[in-house]
């Protein structure tokens, strides 16, 4: 959005300043999107349906797609078998979720507040954040078998760091100021803690538990792959395997509404508690 | 502006009031990098006396300041608060520092009993509310107790920290730089405030600030500090009347006092 004057000769009138506003921001965004949809699903029902660029085992027409997205869906709302595979998966992913939650705050609180945690524990948290953590599936199958526990091991696992990471970032994040606000009131190492370090690093923490909400989706999953089970992941491991690719789409589909709402969930959440960060803060801190 | 009671024309208030703060023979070295930065300080705030120190940047100001409120200990020296050593922080003491720090997620009058929460509990500050309703009528605040501190302007906030600092109604203030993040016009205002606040509650009070006209206009008497090592090499007693007013920067007297400090703490310290 550029101003240009427009030329005007005579110095005793006003020179008049048009904005030029770009197209794109002229249109809404709503509008925005729905476009780019229908040009994709144009594209790609150009590329299957209409002129047979692509085989549709590799890629389905948008209609067999939309086809199969109903049958799963009437399988899913009369409660068939790939209900109670999305009610496993989801089950997983609860679990998982929540110990990823619980031991990302604890070590997180370890490492963020304790000397010892910092200087002992966190080295070799990081060594282990570095490791492609995937590759530990086959260990924890080992240990806990095909049923859900090792999928709820392997998710949670992958989701824990970044609750370590962001709720150890959080307990840094009071300012110096607000510090010795807390040591001049002669509040304790407690107070200090739950008063002050606690509410300041509530909006990194939920940012952990927003990365987490993703990793635990994909954790869960690769479980699913790798180890078998009842879950979501091994309907789609089979359509896959039987080159049914239109259900494989629409399984990715439905997968990814429990992902977004686990995600949205998590948002909520954070909106309702960390009520004051959306305001900035100049009575606050700088 | 109403005045409680007038603080005494004299040039020398200490005569007439009790001491409340002593310091003798005080001296910090940073065993960090084994810095001298404090030597042989001697100081007495009398009750009701406002007291200024200024000095070039790293003279020792805020070590001296962060040893009285009892944040950092001394390496030797005798510093007595209401005749009790200050080993560490201190309810009796009302600290304020250069950004306002309130806490977001509080309300104005959440953050002014947060002293008394910290200290108290939970209930001693709620009975402590009314209490803060009133500081705030006292600074002008009386419509913003329920406002987050979002919603506050930078003068604003520090008005809150005002009674954030008395709700526990102190024996002594000390003071940091409270104003120097807020503008010209705004901090002038903020001083005069402060000395409004401090006649009606009858305040002792010690601040470090970087402004020498903000020193003279409301301090008693001023500390002049010279570095290396941090200590002590004059004190000035202001005898212009009080109530002080801006008008007073203009006069001769301010002049005069003003040119006198800035000629001891030689050219180097302030433009
Ligand atoms: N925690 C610390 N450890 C070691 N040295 C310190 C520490 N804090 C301050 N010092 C040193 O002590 C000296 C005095 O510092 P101080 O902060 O008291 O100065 P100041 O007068 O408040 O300066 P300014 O006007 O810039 O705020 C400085 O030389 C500083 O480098
Ligand atoms: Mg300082």
């Amino acid at each position: 959005m550029t101003a240009k004057p427009e030329l005007i000769v005579d110095p005793n009138q006003d020179t008049v300043w048009v904005e030029h506003v770009a197209l794109i921001d002229r249109i809404p965004r709503w509008l925005a999107m729905l476009a780019l949809a229908v040009i994709v699903i144009g594209i790609w029902d150009l590329a299957t349906a209409r002129m047979g660029w692509v085989s549709p085992i590799i890629l389905p027409s948008p209609g067999e797609t939309l086809d199969d997205l109903i049958f799963v869906g009437k399988n899913l709302l009369t409660g068939g078998y790939m209900l109670e595979a999305l009610w496993t998966t989801t089950r997983t992913v609860f679990w998982a979720f929540l110990i990823a939650a619980s031991a990302g705050f604890s070590l997180g609180v370890l490492v963020g507040e304790t000397k010892f945690g910092e200087r002992a524990v966190m080295p070799y948290l990081v060594a282990i954040d570095t490791m492609p953590k995937v590759a530990f599936a086959p260990l924890f199958i080992a240990w806990l078998g095909f049923d859900i526990a090792s999928k709820v091991a392997l998710a949670a696992f992958i989701a824990t760091f970044p609750i370590i990471v962001s709720t150890a970032a959080g307990f840094y994040a009071a300012s110096e100021n607000e510090r010795m606000l807390f040591k001049a009131m002669g509040a304790s190492r407690w107070q200090t803690l739950i008063r002050l370090k606690l509410p300041t690093g509530l909006p990194y923490i939920f940012t952990g538990l927003k990365i987490a909400a993703v990793g635990v989706m994909a954790g869960a999953i690769t479980g699913e792959f790798l180890g078998g089970g009842k879950g979501f992941g091994a309907l789609i491991r089979e359509s896959a395997s039987m080159l049914d690719t239109p259900r494989v789409f629409s399984l990715i589909l439905y997968l990814s509404l429990l992902g977004l709402a686990l995600f949205f969930l998590v948002a909520w959440v954070q909106k309702r508690l960390v009520f004051w960060n959306k305001a900035d803060r100049p009575g606050g801190v700088g | 502006m109403s005045m409680a009671e007038p603080r005494p024309l004299t040039a020398s208030p200490a005569a007439v009031s009790r001491p409340v703060y002593e310091i003798a023979r005080l001296s910090k070295t940073y065993a960090r990098n084994h810095l001298t930065a404090l030597t042989d300080v001697n100081l007495t705030l009398n009750k009701g006396e406002f007291v200024s120190v200024v000095g070039s940047s790293g003279c020792g100001k805020s070590t001296l300041l962060k040893i009285m409120s009892g944040l950092l200990p001394p390496t030797k020296g005798r510093v007595v608060l209401e005749g009790k050593p200050v080993t560490g922080a201190r309810a009796d003491i009302g600290m304020m520092f250069q950004q306002a720090t309130l806490l977001p997620w509080k309300t104005t009058v959440e953050n002014i009993v947060l002293p008394i929460e910290i200290r108290q509990g939970r209930a001693a500050a709620k009975a402590a509310i009314p209490r803060a309703h009133e500081l705030l009528k006292l600074v002008g605040l009386g419509d913003f107790a329920n406002v987050y501190p979002g919603e506050l302007s930078g003068g604003m906030a520090q008005r809150a920290s005002i009674c954030r600092m008395l709700i526990a109604n102190p024996a002594v203030l000390l003071l940091d730089e409270p104003f120097s993040a807020l503008d010209e016009l705004t901090r002038d205002f903020m001083n005069m405030e402060l000395q409004r606040i401090c006649a009606e509650q009858q305040s002792t009070a010690f601040l470090v600030t970087h402004s020498l006209a903000e020193a003279v206009i409301l301090s008693d008497r001023i500390l002049v500090m010279k570095p290396r090592p941090g200590r002590i090499v004059e004190e000035i007693v202001i005898d212009l009347p009080r109530p002080r007013t801006l008008e007073m920067i203009n006069t001769p007297r301010f002049g005069q006092i003003v040119a006198h400090i800035r000629d001891l703490l030689g050219k180097e310290a302030f433009q």
